[in-house]
């Protein structure tokens, strides 16, 4: 029997995970210990200071180049990079979460297991400040994809899937209205959540087996070995196609890439809205920073076997995003196939060779999060006595009524459509141009020809709102509370820092874009 | 003075007025136009002191400004004016306070904020002058696609009938465009060693395959922003829908950003693409100056009229610059100037007569020259400028783009000489229709009929009229700068004129 020696650990560079489980943790102990009333406010305030507190130590890790736990982990400049960027993105989604002013009680329910129109749920519309299970459970899913991209080996990534993805499942249940749409959204999201885990897993085995057998090294599956075994290894190169291909699967699921895009739309539109942001931005982040870090490290050296493939999903989504956004009658519906349009994008920045394509990708990343969030930030603004009025006709004359946030709304769709002075041109930019330099010009050419098919749905949109006069059944704007407003602030303030002046950031990216093996 | 930074202050200046006019109360609509009006004054006084220190005769780029913008990628803000460009941005300076002066009453009757509108014309403005000033091709795409928003905005909360339809109509073609010139703009960056400096990137090497893309790239954009046929079909909409004042903008300005484009960015930067395609670019202009006349002559809405009128004289500016004659290129520079002048000033006369009756539509008049004498009169004038009658300014350009392209290009002048036929017949029987001939009853009944042009309008008209008969008896002020940037961008793409000669009898008497 091997002795088994203890991994060492490098605990100040593991200790934005550390706080973000550990928070998690305390969270459930709060909910059973703290009193009713006050819980809401500890809870927020708690999982606040854990994201500050763990930005702050990625902050202070921003030059460790290294691995630890035994290998399994890396903190590397992509790592710290997508990191702070769940974070800042994740504390936006928390301000949203922990909105109470604009709907009574909250847009929570207590529990996933609460039916509509039940006795329970009909007691929290009543007052108070709704049920707080929320906290913890966005804490563990932040802890987790913080794991996630730092991942250095395949159990790793998958455990970390895994604590991210259940709590997104069950937040995805939580809307107190439209239970029915929000109860078959987590269960779709739950099922085939668990059948992309499960190709996942599948891959991981296969790739293990493709490992076993090189000179001088055992098997494995962390990305130093797997990198030696594409060069080396004398199995069969079957073993290695069939394992890619069920790895991306996993990952390009979470991603929403087509043709594993189907739960999106469905997801975002039931879950509650602040969620769907959270998903949007967080998700994304997490999922391509696995992307990443698994076809630039692990499998770089079968660039030429996977590059055609990935390109065709890229181009594949590209379309299915920008076309199905063109028939959607829903906001949060268009916003979905938009954020799978949107993945295409970034699929064409992970297959940019070199460094630039890894920064490019990495500030597309950071831009959409910001513009995405304050997308659905002004989504939970527009209600009536219903809930969110989230059907397009409903936003007819939007602008009339409350200029100011159709103002920041069509802001941020001249955003999606890449209008320039906004981030979405700037980060187009950054994608297309590596993208272009590395020979990718027909990935370059779908996305600009899908761009053009896009922008129809966020001009509609526009119209909508100002050249439309408002109906009987438009519905006013809520005024937001403080923590909607910093959330909404903070998203088109970035939008528009980062299309004027997007030099620092491109810098941090620059910095950031290279991974240790 | 000339140390004076002009052209960014030229760029931001509109901006900030912009600011302050949409800060205004909404319920002093007054306030918010004298403010609008005043500061597109200064801008044009600021303007008019640059025409004055521009060195004719000196650097063909002058008052080059450049600060660093976002130094990963090589952008910089960096703006240079050639003789081209300065015309382009004395034109704009000169319209935005006639155009400000003209809408004084349009904004009103939509339920509409009064100050938004002005503040959206002088943000067109910012965006109009920075493109015609930017050196920097990033930068130039930046305003090319800003402008789109103020414009979409202006006709589709402000104008007429169709107006969703066609604001959205306008932004989609130009987006389009502007997509495919941001891939042959990444394009252009990659190939041009990761820099953005027009100066730099007129030096580049391309390969030919690859420049003929990148041509293509930019040539779309700018075609469909012209528009030349057959990427024109929005403007007639757009024009017809804008409130008149934004129209005259629309064509007289926002238009010629594509012709502006092909000569500063087309030919320079792809010189051997340029010939090759030059054959279908001629063709295109040749087929826009036939095909938007004839379908101009069947118009029944005074501004769609107007509109195909320009995609008729946008065919000619086309045709000036695929010529490649020094002669041709300064007419069709010359071109852009004047139809900004004349049809700036149709767009606004049509516009009065428009707003009088309550109708676009020319069998809603009729004899209308009884009732307001001198309305009639200035539109016959501007009909005429229109239509290049020898006296007023367009005639020279026309004139001049014509001998320029008939000593290359024998058929295609032919068939251009046609076009002024045509735009006799549009011209004129759209004037007949509307002022002379016998009094439609129907008019006598609409108040607005009875007023005659006011100081207001008279002040408006009054400029352009002077600026048309002046330039077109002495247009040398404008040739002197505009000649000089044309040479350096046919000496660009390496064609020289044609020497001159007079029948060989003439030549061989002379030795």
């Amino acid at each position: 029997m091997t002795e088994f020696k203890l991994p060492s650990l490098d605990y100040a560079a593991l200790a934005p995970i550390l706080i973000m489980l550990g928070t998690a943790l305390l969270g459930v102990l709060v909910e059973a210990f703290v009193p009713r009333r006050r819980r809401h406010v500890v809870q927020l305030t708690l999982s606040l200071l854990a994201v500050v507190a763990a930005l702050t130590m990625v902050v202070r890790n921003a030059d460790d180049r290294i691995l630890t736990a035994g290998q399994a982990i890396a903190v590397d400049g992509p790592t710290l990079f997508l990191q702070g960027a769940i974070l800042v993105l994740a504390a936006m989604a928390l301000l949203l979460i922990g909105e109470r002013s604009v709907e009574r009680g909250g847009a929570f329910v207590g529990q996933a297991a609460v039916t509509a129109e039940s006795a329970d749920d009909r007691r929290q519309a009543e007052g108070r400040n709704g049920l707080t299970e929320v906290y913890p459970l966005t804490t563990f899913a932040i802890g987790g994809m913080l794991i996630f991209v730092a991942a250095n080996d395949l159990l790793t990534m998958f455990i970390a899937l895994e604590v991210f993805s259940l709590p997104l499942y069950l937040l995805c249940a939580l809307a107190r209205r439209r239970r029915l749409l929000s109860q078959e959204a987590a269960m779709k999201y739950f099922l085939l959540g668990a059948y992309a885990s499960a190709f996942f897993l599948f891959g991981v085995a296969l790739i293990y087996g493709f490992t076993s057998g090189i000179p001088g090294r055992g098997a494995g599956v962390d990305f130093a070995t797997i990198n030696a075994a594409v060069t080396d290894s004398p199995a069969s190169p079957v073993l290695l196609f069939a394992g890619m291909a069920l790895l991306a699967i996993g990952l390009l699921f979470k991603a929403a890439a087509a043709p594993f895009h189907v739960w999106t739309p469905d997801v975002y539109q039931g879950a509650p809205t602040p969620v769907t942001g959270f998903m949007a931005a967080c998700t994304k982040v997490a999922a391509f920073g696995a992307l990443l870090r698994v076809f630039h490290v692990a499998f770089a050296a079968a660039a030429w076997d996977f590059t055609p493939v990935l390109g065709a999903i890229a181009v594949l989504t590209m379309l299915v995003g920008a076309v199905l956004a063109v028939t959607q009658t829903d906001i949060k519906r268009l916003l979905a196939y938009s954020s799978i349009a949107n993945a295409g994008y970034l699929l064409v920045g992970v297959l940019s060779p070199g460094k630039d394509g890894l920064s490019g990708t990495m500030f597309y990343l950071v831009a959409y999060g910001f513009s995405v969030l304050a997308a659905f930030a002004v989504v939970t603004l527009v209600r009536d006595e219903d809930g969110e009025a989230t059907h397009l006709s409903r936003w007819a004359g939007l602008g009339r009524r409350s200029p100011f946030y159709a103002g920041l709304f069509t802001f941020i769709l001249l955003a999606f459509a890449g209008i320039p002075l906004t981030s979405g041109f700037t980060s187009k930019f950054a994608i297309f141009g590596p993208a272009l330099e590395g020979g990718q010009t027909w990935l370059v050419i779908a996305g600009v020809l899908t761009s053009m098919v896009l922008a129809f749905p966020y001009l509609r949109v526009v119209v909508m709102m100002w050249l439309s006069e408002p109906g009987e059944s438009t519905p006013t704007v809520t005024v937001p509370g403080g923590l909607t407003s910093a959330a909404l602030a903070i998203g088109v303030l970035a939008t528009l820092l980062l299309g004027v002046a997007p030099a620092p950031l491109l810098d941090l990216a620059a910095g950031a874009a290279e991974f240790v093996r | 003075m000339s140390n004076f930074p002009f052209l960014s202050v030229l760029t931001v200046a509109p901006l900030v007025g912009a600011l302050v006019v949409a800060f205004l109360p909404r319920h002093r609509p007054e306030l918010a136009k004298q403010v609008a009006f005043v500061w597109s004054l200064l801008v044009l006084v600021l303007s008019v002191v640059m025409w004055v220190s521009f060195k004719v005769g000196g650097d063909r780029f002058q008052f080059r400004e450049s600060y660093s913008w976002i130094p990963n990628w090589g952008v910089s803000f960096t703006f240079a004016a050639d003789g081209i460009a300065l015309v382009m941005l004395m034109l704009i300076a000169v319209l935005v306070p006639l155009v400000i002066l003209a809408s004084w009453h349009d904004a009103e009757s939509s339920k509409r904020s009064v100050p938004v509108y002005f503040a959206l014309l002088l943000v067109l403005e910012c965006t109009m002058i920075g493109v015609f000033a930017a050196a920097d091709v990033f930068l130039f795409y930046v305003f090319f696609e800003v402008m789109l928003v103020p414009m979409y905005f202006l006709i589709g909360s402000y104008g007429g009938h169709q107006r969703q339809y066609a604001a959205v109509k306008f932004f989609l073609y130009s987006l389009v465009g502007g997509l495919f010139m941001l891939a042959a703009v990444i394009g252009l960056w990659v190939v041009g060693g990761k820099t953005f400096d027009w100066q730099a990137l007129s030096q580049v090497d391309i390969s030919t395959g690859t420049e003929r893309w990148l041509f293509l790239g930019f040539f779309l954009a700018f075609a469909i922003k012209a528009p030349f046929f057959p990427f024109h079909t929005w403007l007639p909409d757009a024009g017809g829908a804008a409130p008149a004042g934004a129209a005259a903008l629309l064509v007289g300005v926002l238009d010629k950003v594509g012709t502006f484009g092909i000569l500063r960015y087309c030919l320079p930067l792809f010189p051997e693409a340029s010939k090759w395609f030059a054959p279908w670019a001629l063709a295109l202009g040749v087929i826009g100056i036939v095909y938007a006349a004839l379908l101009a002559v069947g118009q029944n809405d005074l501004k769609r009229l107007v509109s195909y009128t320009s995609i008729a004289h946008f065919g000619f500016i086309g045709v000036g610059i695929f010529a490649f004659t020094t002669q041709a290129g300064t007419g069709a520079v010359l071109y852009m100037l004047n139809h900004g002048l004349a049809t700036g000033l149709l767009f606004l006369v049509v516009g009065m007569l428009i707003s009088r009756r309550g109708s676009a539509l020319i069998s809603d008049f009729g004899g209308a020259g009884k009732l307001v004498p001198v309305l009639a009169g200035v539109l016959f004038f501007a009909g005429l400028a229109s239509l290049a009658l020898p006296g007023t300014a367009p005639f020279i350009s026309e004139f001049l783009v014509l001998i320029g392209t008939f000593t290359v290009n024998k058929p295609v002048a032919v068939i251009a000489t046609l076009g002024i036929i045509l735009a006799a017949a549009y011209v004129l029987w759209m004037v007949q229709r509307t002022t002379q001939g016998t009094l439609n009853p129907a008019l006598t009944e609409v108040d607005g009929m009875r007023r005659d042009l006011n100081l207001r309008e008279k002040v408006v008209v009054a400029p352009l009229i002077a600026l048309i008969v002046l330039l077109g008896f002495y247009p040398k002020p404008v040739t002197d700068v505009i000649n000089p940037a044309v040479q350096a961008t046919m000496d660009d793409i390496g064609r020289t004129d044609p020497a001159p000669s007079v029948g060989g009898t003439v030549q061989e008497a002379a030795k």
